[in-house]
C-alpha cells in the first residue's frame, strides 16, 4: 500500500532527499512509503510543505541526518530516495 | 522565575472549576507520557528518588515503571514512567504498553486517575500533536514544558497561561533536571484535579490537520521558536566527521577499557585486602571446625572472590550512563549502522545490542522497539553475545593471570585492555556473523527502515548516574547475597563429603571432585582440567559464579597460598588453556536469567533451546581450536 500526500505540487519531479546536498534546504513535497512508516515519519517532522535540510552523515554519507521541524532525525538513503521534495 | 510560572498555573488551576476532591481510600495513579527523550525518567527520578534508567536516547524504557512520590501531608501517589511515543497509534511493543496503560488494558494494573504529559520546550511545535490525543483521553491532565533552562538559554519563550487557556488544562514550564518549577508538578498530584476543558481538537488521525492546529496553537500562546542548539551542532561536527567521528569513537572505547582496568585496580586491591583480612581474622577467632571451614572456606573465599569486581563493573556502568545520558550513544548508533545493516540488522537492534554490555536480560526486553518480529527474534538470538558485566570478572582473572602488563599502542592502551578489548570484539563478531546468517536463512526478511531521533547533546546530571549506580551495586551484591551464596554453601558440601574419619576428603576424592572429573574428558581437549570443570557446571547459573567457585575449589586446597587466585589458576593452566577458557566465556550462554527471559519474550521453549544448543557448540569448537593453535 502506497501512501502519497500532495499538498498542492504542480507537476511532481523526481527530485529527493537522498539528492539534498549538504545544508541545502529545500521543501518537503510527498513520501512514497508503506502507510504505517510515511505516518511515522510525519509524525516525526517529514510533512508536505515543510523545510527540511540535509546535516551530517555516517561516514560513507548513509545514514544521513536530516534537520526537520526543529528536530534531527538520521535516515538511510533507501528511506530518503522516497521523500520527494520541491523547490520553495 | 519558576516561581512566576507556578503562581501562574495554580491560577489556571482554579479558573478551571469542577475540582472533585482527592480519593481518600484509593491511592492516585498518575501516568507520566510524553515523546521520546523528553525527560520524563528525569522527572520521575526526581519525584519518585526510586531506580530508574534515564537515557538520552530513545527506546530505552521499554516497560512501565512504578515508583512513590512521597509528600508531606498527603497521601503517597503511585507514578507510572511510560515509553516514550510520538503518538497514540501503537506502531511497536513498547508502545503499546503506553496505549494499554493509559486505556486502562494493562493487565494487573489499572487505568490512571490523571495524565502528566512531557513536552520538549525546545521542540513545541513537533511534540503538541501527542497532547491532542492525551487530551482526547478525557483524563485531568497536566502538561509540563520541560527543558525551560535550555529554552531561555536558546532565546525561545512561551506564555504558559494563554498556553494552558488553548488546551483547557493546566501548564507549567520546568527544567527535570535543575528542579526548576517541579514543585508545580507535586502541586498537581496532591491538589485537586480536573478534568480539561473541551478545547476544539484536530482530527487526531489527520497529521497534517494536527500539525497545523499545533502550529495555531503555539503561535497563539507566544512561543518563540529557540535558536538551533549551537553546542550540539559544535559537537557533531567533531563527533559525526568523516574522520574525526570513527576516531573518536575508537579513542572513547579504549580510553574506557584502559580506565576500567587500571583505574579500578587500587579500589579493586582494597576490596580484595579487606575481605582477606578479615577472612585471616575470622579464621583466627573460631575454634577449627566444620562451621568455620564452610564460612571462610565456602562462603568467604567463593562470595569474596566475586565482591572484588564491584568497583570495576560500577566504573564501567558509570561509562555507559554518561555516554547514554550525555546523548553521544545515538551518534555511535549512526556510526554503526552501516555495520549492523551488513549483518541484516538495522540501526534499532543497535540500541538493544549496547546495552547487552551491561546485561543481556534488559537488552532483550529493549528489542520491543523493533517493530519486524523476524529482526527481534534475530536481535535477541545475538544479544547474548555481546561482552556483558558478568562476564568482566572472568576476563579480569584470566587476563591477570595470563598477560603480562606492558604498553601495547602508544604509552596509553596496556596489553591488558588490549586483551579485554580483543574479547569485546570477538563477542561483537560473533554477534554480527550470527545474524548474518540467520538474517539470510531462517529468519529473512525484507530490510527494515532506520530512523533515528539524535537528541540534543545535555550535561548528564548527578541525581540520574547516582541512582544507576546505586541501582546496579543493589543489584549486584544481591546476586553475591543469592546465587553466589546459595552455590558456594552447595559446591562447599559437595567438596566435604564424602568425610573422611569426619574430616574433608582431599579435594580430589570428594564429590565435587569425582564430578568435575567425571566431565573432565569431554573437556580435556580444550586445555581444561576438572577443577575448571566444576566451574563449568556451577556457571549455568551466571558466569561470575565461576570466580566464585574457583575461590571455594583453591581456597580449599591445603597448600594455599598468599598469592591467591590469579597465581593458582597460572599454576594449573596452560595459555591455551587459559585462551580457549576466555574464548568459551565469550561464546556459550551461561546465564539462567538471559534464558528466561528470551522464553518469555519469544513465548516458547524453541527460541531458548535453539540459543543454548547453538552457542554451547560454537564456544565449544571455537576453545577446541584456539586451544589446539596454542599448545
Amino acid at each position: 500500500m502506497q501512501l502519497s500526500v500532495k499538498d498542492g505540487a504542480v507537476g511532481i519531479s523526481a527530485w529527493t532527499l537522498a539528492d539534498l546536498r549538504d545544508n541545502e534546504e529545500a521543501m518537503l513535497d510527498h513520501i512514497e512509503l508503506p502507510t504505517d512508516f510515511a505516518l511515522r515519519l510525519m509524525e516525526l517532522g517529514f510533512l508536505p510543505g515543510h523545510p527540511v535540510s540535509a546535516a551530517h552523515s555516517a561516514p560513507g554519507g548513509d545514514p544521513r541526518v536530516f534537520r526537520v521541524d526543529g528536530g534531527e532525525i538520521a535516515l538511510r538513503r533507501e528511506t530518503a530516495r522516497h521523500i520527494f521534495l520541491r523547490k520553495h | 522565575m519558576s516561581d512566576c510560572h507556578d503562581c501562574g498555573h495554580a491560577k489556571t488551576a482554579s479558573a478551571l472549576g469542577v475540582v472533585p476532591p482527592p480519593k481518600a481510600t484509593v491511592q492516585r495513579l498518575v501516568a507520566i507520557v510524553g515523546p521520546p527523550n523528553s525527560g520524563k525518567s528525569t522527572l520521575f527520578n526526581r519525584l519518585t528518588g526510586l531506580r530508574q534508567k534515564v537515557a538520552n536516547f530513545p527506546g530505552v524504557t521499554v516497560e512501565h515503571r512504578l515508583g512513590k512520590a512521597h509528600l508531606p501531608g498527603h497521601h503517597d501517589v503511585d507514578l507510572i514512567d511510560l515509553p516514550g511515543v510520538y503518538s497514540l497509534q501503537p506502531r511497536s511493543e513498547d508502545e503499546r504498553v503506553t496505549f494499554d496503560v493509559l486505556n486502562g488494558k494493562k493487565s494487573g494494573l489499572r487505568a490512571p486517575d490523571a495524565v502528566v504529559v512531557v513536552l520538549d520546550s525546545t521542540n513545541l511545535g513537533r511534540h503538541l500533536p501527542l497532547v491532542a490525543s492525551i487530551l482526547s483521553l478525557r483524563l485531568p491532565t497536566f502538561v509540563v514544558l520541560n527543558m525551560a533552562d535550555d529554552l531561555r538559554q536558546r532565546g525561545g519563550s512561551v506564555e504558559v497561561e494563554s498556553l494552558a487557556n488553548e488546551l483547557g488544562t493546566p501548564v507549567a514550564l520546568i527544567s527535570a533536571s535543575t528542579g526548576e518549577g517541579v514543585s508545580s508538578v507535586l502541586r498537581f498530584l496532591t491538589g485537586g484535579i480536573a478534568i480539561p476543558k473541551p478545547v476544539e481538537l484536530p482530527v487526531l488521525n489527520d497529521l497534517p490537520a494536527c500539525r497545523q492546529w499545533a502550529r495555531r496553537v503555539s503561535n497563539d500562546s507566544g512561543y518563540t521558536r529557540p535558536a538551533p542548539p549551537v553546542w550540539t551542532r559544535r559537537l557533531d561536527s567533531v563527533f559525526l566527521h568523516p574522520f574525526w567521528g570513527p576516531l573518536v569513537f575508537i579513542l572513547v572505547v579504549g580510553a574506557v577499557f584502559q580506565t576500567i582496568f587500571t583505574g579500578a585496580r587500587p579500589l579493586m586491591e582494597g576490596v580484595q585486602a579487606a575481605i582477606g583480612n578479615s577472612g585471616q581474622w575470622l579464621r583466627a577467632l573460631m575454634p577449627d571446625n566444620m562451621l568455620r571451614s564452610l564460612l571462610i572456606d565456602g562462603i568467604w573465599s567463593g562470595v569474596g572472590a566475586v565482591l572484588v569486581f564491584l568497583p570495576q563493573i560500577l566504573l564501567l556502568f558509570l561509562f555507559i550512563a554518561v555516554l547514554e545520558d550525555s546523548g553521544y550513544l545515538a551518534r555511535a548508533a549512526l556510526i554503526a549502522d552501516r555495520t549492523m545493516a551488513r549483518a541484516g540488522l538495522q540501526g534499532k537492534s543497535f540500541i538493544p545490542l549496547l546495552s547487552a554490555y551491561a546485561c543481556a536480560v534488559p537488552a532483550i526486553m529493549a528489542t520491543r522497539t523493533i517493530e519486524s518480529k523476524r529482526d527481534r527474534i534475530a536481535t535477541i538470538l545475538v544479544a547474548p553475545f555481546m561482552t556483558c558485566s558478568a562476564r568482566l570478572p572472568v576476563y579480569t582473572l584470566i587476563i591477570a593471570a595470563f598477560v603480562p602488563d606492558k604498553p601495547f599502542i602508544g604509552p596509553f592502551i596496556y596489553t591488558r585492555a588490549a586483551a579485554m578489548m580483543g574479547l569485546y570484539v570477538l563477542g561483537f563478531a560473533a554477534a554480527v556473523f550470527t545474524a548474518r546468517v540467520l538474517k539470510s536463512s531462517i529468519l529473512k526478511s525484507e530490510r527494515t527502515p532506520f530512523v533515528l531521533e539524535m537528541p540534543a547533546y545535555r550535561m548528564p546530571t548527578w541525581n540520574s548516574i547516582g541512582l544507576r549506580l546505586l541501582d546496579r551495586s543493589k543489584a549486584f551484591l544481591k546476586r553475591a547475597g543469592t546465587v553466589i551464596l546459595g552455590v558456594s554453601v552447595i559446591l562447599w558440601i559437595l567438596c566435604s563429603v564424602p568425610m573422611i574419619d569426619g574430616k574433608a576428603p582431599p579435594i580430589e576424592q570428594s564429590l565435587a571432585g569425582t564430578l568435575g572429573r567425571a566431565i573432565e574428558p569431554l573437556i580435556k581437549p580444550l586445555g581444561f582440567n576438572w577443577k575448571i570443570g566444576i566451574g563449568l557446571i556451577t556457571s549455568l547459573a551466571a558466569r561470575e559464579v565461576i570466580v566464585g567457585t574457583l575461590g571455594t575449589i583453591y581456597g580449599m586446597e591445603p597448600d594455599r597460598d598468599a598469592a591467591g587466585l590469579q597465581a593458582a589458576l597460572h599454576r594449573d593452566l596452560t595459555f591455551g588453556g587459559a585462551l580457549a577458557l576466555l574464548v568459551f566465556f565469550a561464546f556459550s550462554m551461561q546465564c539462567m536469567s538471559t534464558l528466561a527471559v528470551v522464553r518469555r519474550e519469544t513465548g516458547g521453549w524453541k527460541w531458548p533451546i535453539i540459543q543454548f544448543t547453538y552457542m554451547g557448540v560454537l564456544a565449544y569448537i571455537c576453545g577446541f581450536v584456539v586451544n589446539r593453535i596454542w599448545s
